[in-house]
């Protein structure tokens, strides 16, 4: 693997894929061990710049590049110039020229990192753009279901919620795809976003079908800051239908895995039975991610790319 | 790049007589191995230091823990190659504190790789003591390390490259020595 950027899973190959996934293996082991730190990426400088809120995949490519040694420093968009009207070009420029060598980006624009890319010479991590993709959370979803079920290949997922306005989901789509999965969809009629035959994936409005005989389960958060009105007549009402409890389980294989990215609404997209049941990775999910990240960070800073390019 | 072989160096007999006597050897300066490990570098260390290990079994009916050492996240020189060496992972399965380890690995040049090692190895714990055997020992060292085990000095020119073939890898035994035939 030898690119600047990570701006979507629909423009990677899938030996590039491989090739992250096989490097998280060894990065996970560094984690699990006393010392969590190793060399690699001393004298490398990365930022995370997140327009939206989060917690977990900030906190993630942080840590992720603080076990590699790089210096990484946080740009809290809240409380800065930003705020006082500065432009987006203007922040990149600013960031570039104190010696960056990575800028991860979150925005609720879908497009941001791409036109981020555009206009820098560090390399740039899409962290999820608007309605667009989240390329880093497809990949620790496949990390997890690989590690879990030895294999991607041929496997049925089912992904769960509001496809519409999920970046999670296309990314996952994209990923999965890749891998040759039968991937599925299940939501309200609403929240199924147009040309999904196009992608090759089947739409469901039951639950009960669309997990017959699946091997994976990803559920989405009900993202209420995307939300327009009218979309579903309320909260309970998708609960009532599309709320995943333990009795849907017995449709699909026996050892199927439940994903969520997390933040979790329990009791709207997720039963607490089954978020903390043993199908249940969440928590591992969190753990790879970070293992994911360090394999991207390593990959994309460790070798030196101008030298390709010259 | 392209290479021509130029001499055999050692065949299957004289890698494996050199490893058992490298066993030999590691009993003896160790009074017994009660409180010895092998780690073995990937990928080539490996075998070997699994090798050196069943011939200590036969030797002293003890059997030494083998853990799999990867270096690639400490090498020096990460930011100057044009790609990314493929990380393998670390298998170092028990506790390295207060032991005395011998890394094991197929060639010595630049002591580089050993150096890395050591950085490696200290990150997973305190040994009593680090060691090293090598198969072969080229020369031009870069750093101030030396072999405690040697199964062979060979003289080199830089130019020159020193292949070790072993069956679990390459299907084959063996060491030669080839020269890279490019402008």
């Amino acid at each position: 693997m030898n690119q600047k950027d990570l701006l979507g899973l629909k423009e990677l190959r899938r030996e590039d894929i491989e090739t992250i996934l096989d490097t998280a293996v060894p990065m996970k082991d560094i984690i699990k061990r006393d010392i969590k730190k190793v060399p690699t990426l001393r004298g490398k400088a990365m930022v995370t710049v997140f327009y939206e809120n989060s917690t977990r995949t900030r906190t993630s490519f942080e840590i992720a590049g603080k076990y590699l040694s790089a210096d990484t420093v946080n740009l809290a968009v809240s409380t800065s110039s930003v705020q006082k009207g500065e432009s987006l070009k203007d922040t990149i420029k600013t960031i570039e020229v104190m010696g960056f060598d990575l800028m991860v980006i979150r925005h609720s624009m879908s497009g941001t990192p791409h036109y981020v890319s555009r206009n820098t010479n560090m390399s740039v991590i899409n962290a999820g753009d608007g309605t667009n993709e989240h390329p880093t959370q497809a990949l620790l979803d496949l990390y997890s279901i690989r590690e879990k079920k030895g294999t991607l290949e041929g496997l049925k997922v089912a992904i769960v919620g509001d496809i519409l306005h999920s970046r999670v989901a296309r990314s996952n789509i994209y990923g999965l795809s890749k891998f040759g999965c039968e991937v599925r969809v299940v939501g309200p009629a609403t929240l199924m976003p147009p040309g999904l035959e196009k992608m090759n994936v089947k739409s469901y409005h039951s639950l009960d079908a669309a997990l017959k005989g699946v091997d994976v389960i990803n559920i989405l958060r009900i993202q209420k800051e995307r939300q327009q009105t009218g979309l579903f007549p309320s909260l309970d009402e998708y609960a009532n239908l599309y709320m995943l409890r333990p009795e849907h389980l017995q449709a699909a294989k026996e050892d199927v895995l439940v994903l969520h990215p997390g933040p979790m609404n329990r009791g709207i997209e997720i039963s607490s039975q089954i978020a903390d049941g043993l199908n249940s990775v969440i928590n591992e999910q969190v753990t790879n991610g970070v293992a994911v990240r360090m394999a991207l960070l390593f990959l994309m800073m460790g070798g030196s790319k101008n030298e390709v390019a010259n | 790049m392209n290479f021509i072989d130029k001499k055999i160096i050692m065949d299957d007999m004289a890698l494996n007589r050199a490893l058992t006597r490298i066993a030999h050897e590691i009993i003896e300066r160790n009074k017994g191995v009660n409180n010895v490990a092998l780690v073995g570098i990937q990928r080539r260390g490996v075998p070997l230091a699994t090798r050196i290990a069943e011939r200590i079994a036969e030797i002293e009916n003890v059997k030494v823990p083998v853990g799999i050492l990867d270096i690639t996240l400490y090498r020096d020189d990460l930011t100057t190659l044009a790609s990314q060496p493929v990380v393998h992972r670390t298998a170092v399965n028990f506790n390295i504190n207060d032991i005395n380890v011998v890394l094991v690995d197929d060639v010595l040049y630049t002591g580089r790789t050993i150096r890395a090692a050591l950085d490696a190895l200290i990150d997973l714990g305190r040994p009593k003591s680090i060691q090293l055997a090598v198969l072969i020992d080229r020369g031009h060292r870069e750093l101030p390390i030396k072999a405690d085990f040697i199964g062979k000095n060979v003289p080199t020119s830089r130019q020159e490259v020193v292949s070790v073939f072993v069956k679990e890898v390459d299907g084959k035994d063996g060491v030669v020595i080839q020269e890279i035939t490019d402008p």
